[in-house]
Order: structure tokens, then sequence, then C-alpha cells
């Protein structure tokens, strides 16, 4: 009992000395963001500080903040292991190239619309065809418990991949080329920024909460009211969703998808940047997506090393901080709910609705 | 018909190597709850070591011997230093830790041993000693499925008649209630590991024998694949994990032979699943209850 | 004389791999009774409880809510129908804050859509704000509105127990299991726990079934007592026929029955 008070103690101070970095994460993080919109922007004006170089590793880092952050709510908030997550890629990869290439012109529209809503779209109708790949196996699968769902996910990513390679449409091996290159660095910031606060918004509801109960206790959650299949379902599903918009957002980045690009160690990637930030730390998959995407590029000679110091990471990581580089801990959104009530009392007749939820990279 | 028959033996011989390779999930899982995610990649270093002590111009049985001991102290090692410590960890944690354990081996291997598949040496004659009509049964199948045989046996009498044996049984009841008895824990998961990994590494050298290439990667799908066939069987329990591996070998084969090579990976996974939802607890499994 | 039942079950059994764990077992219970149930280890008291509750189909028997028939429905159903439980080994959400364990039980209610969490409409703040002030109302009860926001877990043992009694509550169940409220209380915080109980009844007009060991507690506190043995009910009565119950007595042969 004493040493349980000690403890407690201990990890209180702990607390307290991450609570005043944690609140000018989200401040500073925005503020990074902001210039390098600036920096990008001022390419209108033929200023290129940004080279293709560069601005083709941010859009990677996007792409993997929504692949992240979308795998964190299943396994992180929901406590669901799934590591079938570059499944639901392939499925939004290959949905969307195909669609965007078959896709004439639709006609009703004059083509300069077409075009703006085009890509959009397409990226959407990829998610919605992952999120009902996700639906068909969490169905089934999510009455499983813990290494057994992890399994049953492994085994339908890899019949996903399986799938891929064996149909004509999705040209086998081969793989899809000339996919047009729609993913910009504004498309991919975009969809990040969109993915980060839906989750973070549901994350943050009674939705959330229920999810969270379940990944704490089952059998209490169920015995608390709690629908765990809908809610088990619904964290795949929408996952699925947004691990298949990353998917299109790819596979329109490079132009070219194959089967092997979405093999177990894509999911393992992803798995990797999510443990890393922490399980169930919104905050932590995005710091973690930015850094495990940027730090090969930065230690490009130790390339070869490469997977080796990740896996060793990630054992490592697993033995002396289980649980990542953040807990559960999420940025601090105090300053922005004081600047809120500030401006609510300013504007009495009109409080923001909204607010204290604009987090992202 | 002959055709049949034919796809049977191919199918019994890559059986026997999954469930080789099932017997050491099986055991780890029935012990400590735990998908060794490594367990496949311990089962490439057995191939390898196969590889370069047959290449080092050593006898046959003798590198079927290290192939069995060095994989062994890599069950060993990596039970001691990445496992352990997890021990009254959350099962997520020491579930990714397996993970990271088998990437680690996996890239290590691409690192020192390049990426690209070698060879195996072929030390045996390439003749067929059964023959029945068109049907062969090559002496590799024959020493793949006699090998098979005679560990499995070795295990069993082992399980059930020594003390050692009778006690990884204890532990993998309740694991409690053994320690309890006064059973050393520590002592019998490092002898699981040894055993599984042993069992794994003979794989690796009778693949090597078989499909005659090997690479670092080698140990990904055969390890997955042998933990379907584990599961199939019901994980945790030794014949399932024969039975298992065997069924998995059959599936597989025929569905190369009647349908196509490429859709093979997909039947291993969609028997899993058909499993999972039919009967999660394998075939002979006994449905268990969680307890409030 | 017609009294209404809240619950009623009948012949109900259960057996697991050949042993038989519940057998016949059957139960009336009037609204705003109190009654306990009692027996040796392993005579199937908690089995009963998760029947009710929905964690075990049962093989034999019918179980009727107020009128309805739950036998087979799914947990969440009938927590929903108004069946409040603690469990005999905490299960609280360890690693969520007070207050959000009891959000959890009671968020139901406040419904809003996925679309209102999303974009965060006035509907979310709305209900957002009814159920945080729901559940900090059930903290009050408990003494632990001072502590919604630590992590549950972190609370001493007899604070655990009331936030598991208070989360059980925040779901506004008419019938309320009580699975070993008193374990691993000391004389203080159990002669606590029993005014509470009483309070709690009268208060909210519940009625309460209570698993207990403590046999003091039992028959100071129910009204009426009923005793499993073997999944069998051996005897039923008032604490004082309990008491001098020569089965009862041989049942727990050696321990306290007073």
């Amino acid at each position: 009992m004493e040493t349980e008070k000690t403890t407690g103690l201990e990890s209180h101070t702990q607390a307290q000395t991450a609570e005043k970095w944690r609140k000018y994460l989200l401040p500073v993080g925005l503020l990074l963001l902001f210039l390098l919109n600036i920096l990008i922007f001022m390419e209108k004006f033929g200023f290129n500080f940004v080279n293709r170089y560069y601005k083709g590793i941010l859009i990677l880092t996007f792409i993997n903040i929504i692949l992240a952050v979308s795998l964190n709510l299943i396994n992180g908030i929901t406590g669901l292991f799934s590591i079938g997550h570059a499944g639901f890629m392939a499925v939004g990869a290959y949905v969307s190239a195909l669609l965007s290439i078959n896709m004439g012109e639709w006609g009703f529209l004059p083509p300069q619309i077409q075009s703006i809503i085009e890509f959009p779209l397409v990226l959407i109708l990829g998610g919605l065809a992952a999120a009902f790949a996700g639906l068909l196996i969490g169905v089934p699968t999510l009455r499983l418990r813990g290494d057994y769902l992890a399994i049953a996910t492994l085994g339908f990513g890899e019949i996903i991949r399986v799938v891929a390679l064996n149909l004509g449409i999705t040209r086998g091996a081969r793989g899809i080329p000339g996919i047009p290159n729609h993913t910009n660095f504004w498309w991919a910031q975009f969809f990040a920024v969109i993915t980060v606060v839906i989750i973070w918004n549901i994350v943050r509801s009674n939705h959330g909460r229920a999810m969270a109960a379940i990944r704490e206790d089952e059998m209490a959650a169920e015995a608390m009211g709690v629908n765990i299949t809908y809610y088990k379902v619904l964290s795949f599903t929408i996952g699925a969703f947004f691990a298949g918009l990353a998917g299109g957002l790819f596979a329109h980045y490079l132009s070219y998808i194959a089967p092997r690009s979405f093999d177990v160690l894509k999911t393992i990637e992803i798995l990797l940047m999510v443990v890393l930030g922490g399980l169930g730390s919104i905050t932590g998959s995005v710091i973690a997506a930015v850094v495990l995407t940027a730090l090969p590029e930065v230690l490009r000679f130790l390339q070869a090393y490469r997977m080796v110091i990740y896996a060793g990471t990630l054992v490592l990581l697993m033995i002396f901080r289980p649980q990542g580089l953040f807990g559960r801990a999420e940025v601090d959104l105090t300053v922005f709910q004081a600047l809120k009530s500030r401006a609510a009392e300013k504007t009495k007749s009109q409080p923001g609705e909204r607010g204290g939820n604009g987090d992202s990279a | 018909m002959s055709q049949l028959l034919q796809q049977l033996v191919n199918g019994l011989s890559l059986g026997s190597i999954y469930a080789l390779i099932a017997l050491g999930y099986t055991m780890v899982y029935g012990i400590i709850r735990l998908i060794n995610f490594a367990h496949g990649d311990i089962y490439m270093v057995g191939a390898f070591v196969g590889y370069f002590a047959l290449r080092g111009g050593l006898p046959l049985p003798f590198a079927f011997f290290l192939a069995m001991i060095i994989p062994a102290l890599f069950g060993l090692v990596i039970e001691f230093f990445a496992y352990r410590p997890l021990r009254n960890a959350p099962r997520i944690a020491a579930l990714i830790t397996a993970i990271g354990v088998s990437l680690f081996l996996e890239n290590l291997g691409i690192l020192v041993l390049s990426p690209d598949p070698r060879p195996f040496p072929q030390v045996l004659p390439d003749k067929s000693i059964i023959s029945y009509g068109d049907v062969n049964v090559s002496l590799t199948q024959f020493l793949m499925i006699v090998i098979t045989l005679a560990l499995m046996v070795l295990l069993t009498l082992f399980v059930h008649y020594t003390k050692t044996g009778k006690a990884m049984r204890a532990v993998s009841q309740d694991r409690e209630a053994a320690q309890l008895m006064g059973i050393n824990i520590n002592r019998i998961i490092s002898v699981t590991f040894v055993i599984g990994s042993a069992l794994a590494g003979a794989a690796g050298v009778l693949v090597g024998l078989y499909i005659p290439r090997i690479e670092p990667l080698m140990g990904v799908m055969y390890g997955l694949k042998a933990f379907v066939a584990a599961v199939i069987g019901g994980i945790g329990i030794i014949p399932g994990a024969m039975l298992g591996g065997v069924l998995m070998g059959l599936a597989e084969t025929l569905v190369t032979g009647f349908l196509a090579s490429t859709w093979r990976d997909a039947i291993a996974f969609g028997l899993l699943i058909l499993i999972l939802l039919i009967k999660p607890s394998g075939i002979f499994g006994t449905s268990s209850r969680t307890k409030v | 004389m017609v009294t209404v039942t809240l619950l009623k079950v009948e012949d109900l059994s259960i057996s697991f791999g050949g042993l038989r764990a519940v057998s016949g077992f059957n139960l009336d219970l009037k609204p705003g009774e109190l009654v306990g149930l009692i027996g040796p280890n392993g005579a199937g008291k908690t089995t009963v409880f998760n029947i009710l509750t929905g964690f075990y189909q049962p093989q034999e028997g019918r179980i009727f809510f107020d009128g309805t028939e739950i036998t087979g429905l799914g947990c969440h159903k009938i927590n929903r129908l108004g069946i409040g439980r603690t469990f005999q080994n905490i299960r609280l959400f360890n690693e969520l804050t007070v207050l959000e364990n009891v959000k959890i039980a009671y968020q139901y209610a406040g419904r809003y859509s996925w679309g209102d969490a999303i974009f965060r409409t006035r509907v979310f703040h709305r209900h957002e704000k009814e159920i945080t002030d729901w559940a900090l109302s059930r903290l009050d009860i408990f003494n632990l509105a001072g502590k919604a926001d630590e992590i549950a877990k972190n609370l001493p043992y007899g604070e655990q127990r009331r936030l598991e009694i208070a989360r059980a509550l925040a779901g506004r169940p008419r019938l309320l299991l009580l699975d070993e409220p008193a374990a691993g209380m000391n004389p203080q915080e159990t002669v606590e726990l029993l005014e509470l109980i009483r309070w709690l009844r009268q208060e909210f007009s519940l009625t309460i079934l209570l698993i207990e060991h403590d046999m003091s507690l039992v028959m100071k506190l129910c009204e009426r007592i009923l005793v499993l043995d073997y999944g069998m009910t051996i005897a039923e009565g008032s604490p004082e026929k309990i008491r001098n119950n020569p089965r009862v007595i041989e049942a727990y042969l050696g321990e306290e029955v007073s």
C-alpha cells in the first residue's frame, strides 16, 4: 500500500512536468505548419523554397499520419488488435486508382468543375470501399479476442493482397501504372487535418468513451450498457475508411501501385508509429508518423540498417517503455479554450460552438 | 486419380513441415499464451545453419543436428531477453515484441546474408524410393515424413513420460498452481522454447532439401501458415498441431495442383478464418469460458 | 394477495462441461426488496448473477424482468432495461478517469449522433453537459466528486468499490445486483457500506440482490436470504430462519453463521 502511494506521487510529478511542455506542443506545431504552408504557398509567386523531394516527404508524412491515427482508433482506443491495415489501404488505393483511370467525362458538369470534384470524390469512394471491406471482415471476426483477432486480421490483409495479385482488373503482380498524380501537398494536408479532427472528436464523445470502455474491460462495458459489437465494428469500419483514404492518396502520389506495396511489412510500419507514439494517443501517432517518415530520409546513410533498427526499437520500446512516447496523453488544448472563452465573453450573443479541436500536425 | 494420389504425397510432405513448425507455436502458446511470431524466423535460421554446415562439407546427420541445436539457442536467448521481461505485461505488448523480434531476425538476415535466394546443397540423390504407377515418393519426401513422425513420437513420449514433460503440461494447464507445486516456471518455459525451436530448425533443413532454395524471408509465410495450422488443430494442443499441419499441407498442394499456385496463400488464410468462425478453439479444442 | 414482481426467475439451470453449476433456481423479487444470496464458495452465486445479466445463456429456465422475458437477451440490452451490477473482483475501466467511468454507464441515455460528435454541434454540447452533470451528481453521492479527474486504478480500494456502485447506479437501474460489495473492506468501511446500501434503496427506490460473505452484514441488511449450495437452493427465508436452519449450518460446516 505504502509503495503504491509513492509511485502514485511520482507519476503525478512526472505528469506535471509533462504538462508544461504539452502546453506548448500544439501552438508550436500549428505555427510550424503555418510557416510551412506559407513557404509552399510562395511557389505561386515563383519562390521555390521546398523542392520536389522534400515535398514528397511531406506528402508521405501526411499519408502516414492518416494511417497511424486511424489504426490507433482501432488498436489504441478500442483495444482491438488489428494487423491488417495495409489491406484496407490496398482496397482504397486500388478502387480510387481504377476509378480515376477509367472515369471519363461526366458530361453533366463542365470539365473544369469535374476536375476539382473528381479527386476528393474518388478518394472518398476508395475510403468507402475500404470501409465496406472492414465491415465485411469485422462482423464475423470481431467476436474473436486478442491474439485470435490479430491473426484473423492479418489473414484478411493477406487475402486482400492475394486477391489483388490474382484479379484481372488489378493486373496482378504487374500493378497499375499511370494513375494521375493528383496528390499534392494541399490535398494531403487537407485530408490529414480532416482525419485527425474527426477522429479526435469521435474519441472525445460518448462513442469514443464506449470504445475506450471496451478496451479497458469488455465485460464491464457490456454490463454498463455498451453495445460492444456495434462499437467494435464501427471502430474497425471507421479505421478502415481512413486507411482506404490514405491508400487513395498514396496511389495518386506514386502514380503506380502493386500488391507488394501493401504487404504485412506496411502494416507493421504503421503499427510501429502507433506504438512509438503511444497506443491511445492521437498526438503520439501524429508525432511518431512525422518522425518515422522523416527519420529514414535524414539517416539515409543507415538505409541498409533501417529495418533492423526499426525492429530493435520496437522490441526495446516494448520492454522499457511499453506505453510509447506519449502513453495516452494528448496535446493541451487549454490555450485554445482560454481564447475561446475570452472570445465568448466579447461576443456573448454568439458563443463559439466549435473550438478547442483545431489539432493537427 | 494418380494425379490426386501424387498431390496427396506432396501434401503430406509439405504438411509435415508445417506440423513441425506448428508444434513450436502451439507449445509456446500453450505455456505463455503468446503467438511467437519470431518462430517462423527460427525456422529460417535452421535452414541457413543447415546450408552452411552442408556447404562446409559436414555430413547430413551432423548438419541436421547443428540445425536443431543453434535455433534452439536462438529460442532460448530470445525468450530470455525479449519475452521474459514482459511476462506480466499486457498481452498486446508481448505480441508486438514478438512481431519486433521477428522483423529483427528477418532484417538481420537480409543484412548479413543478402536478400537473394540461395540454392540449398542437394546432398540426397534425386530418386524415388517408392513408385506406384505414376505416383512417386522421392527419397527427400520419404525422409521428411519419417523424420517428422520420429520427432513427433519422441516429443509425445517426452511430454507424457518425463518429469520435465509432465511439468510442461502442468504449467500449460495452470501456471500458478504449477508454481505452487514447486515447478520452476522459468526453466520450463526455457525448455519449451528450446524444444520448439529445435523442431523448427529441423523443419528448416528438410525444407531446404525439398524446395532447394532458401532466403532470409522464407520464414514469414511458412511461419504464418504453420501458426494457422496450429490454430486449426486447436492451439496449445500437440496432436492438434500435427493434424493441422498435415491438413494445411494437403489443402495447399490440392489448391496448387487443381487451381493456381497464386491462390495458395489465400487458401491458408481462408481456412483460418473458416475455422475461427466455426470452431475457434480448433478441431481438438474444447471451448473455454472467461472467468468472471 | 396480488403483489407485483420485479424479477421472476423460473427453474434456471446451467452446466459447464458436465458440472451443474446452477440447478432449478427460482427467485421472485418484489419491488423494493433487499435480498441476500449466500452460500459456500463455488455454490453458483456469481453464476446466477452472470445469467441474470446476460453473460451466460441458461440451458433451462426463464427470466422475467418487470413482466417482460429477458432470457437470452444481450448483456447491454438487459442493462438498459434496468438491471445494474457490480463485480466480485472490481472491474473498473482502470485507465480512465473516475468521471469517465461513470459517464460511460450513463451515456446511452444522452444520445447524440456520430455527426453531432464529429461536428461538435449544439446537441453534442448540450448532451455532454447533461451527461457530465449527471455523472458528477452520482459521484457526489459517493463522496467521489473531488476525485472526478483521477485515474480509476489509482483510487484506494474502498473508493474503487464505491465507484463501482456509483457506476452501476449511473445507468438508473431499478434492480441492482451487488456481488460481494464488502469484500476486502475493514469493519468501519463495512458499517458505512451497510448504511449506504440502505440509504440508496430508499433514495432511488431500488430493488437489491446481493451476494455477500460477511454474514453479519447479510443478516443485518437483508429481509430475505437465499442459500445456495452446489447450485441448488437449500434454504430460503428471513435471516432468523436461515440462522437456525440445520441444512445451512451443515453447508457452512465450520464456518460461522451468526
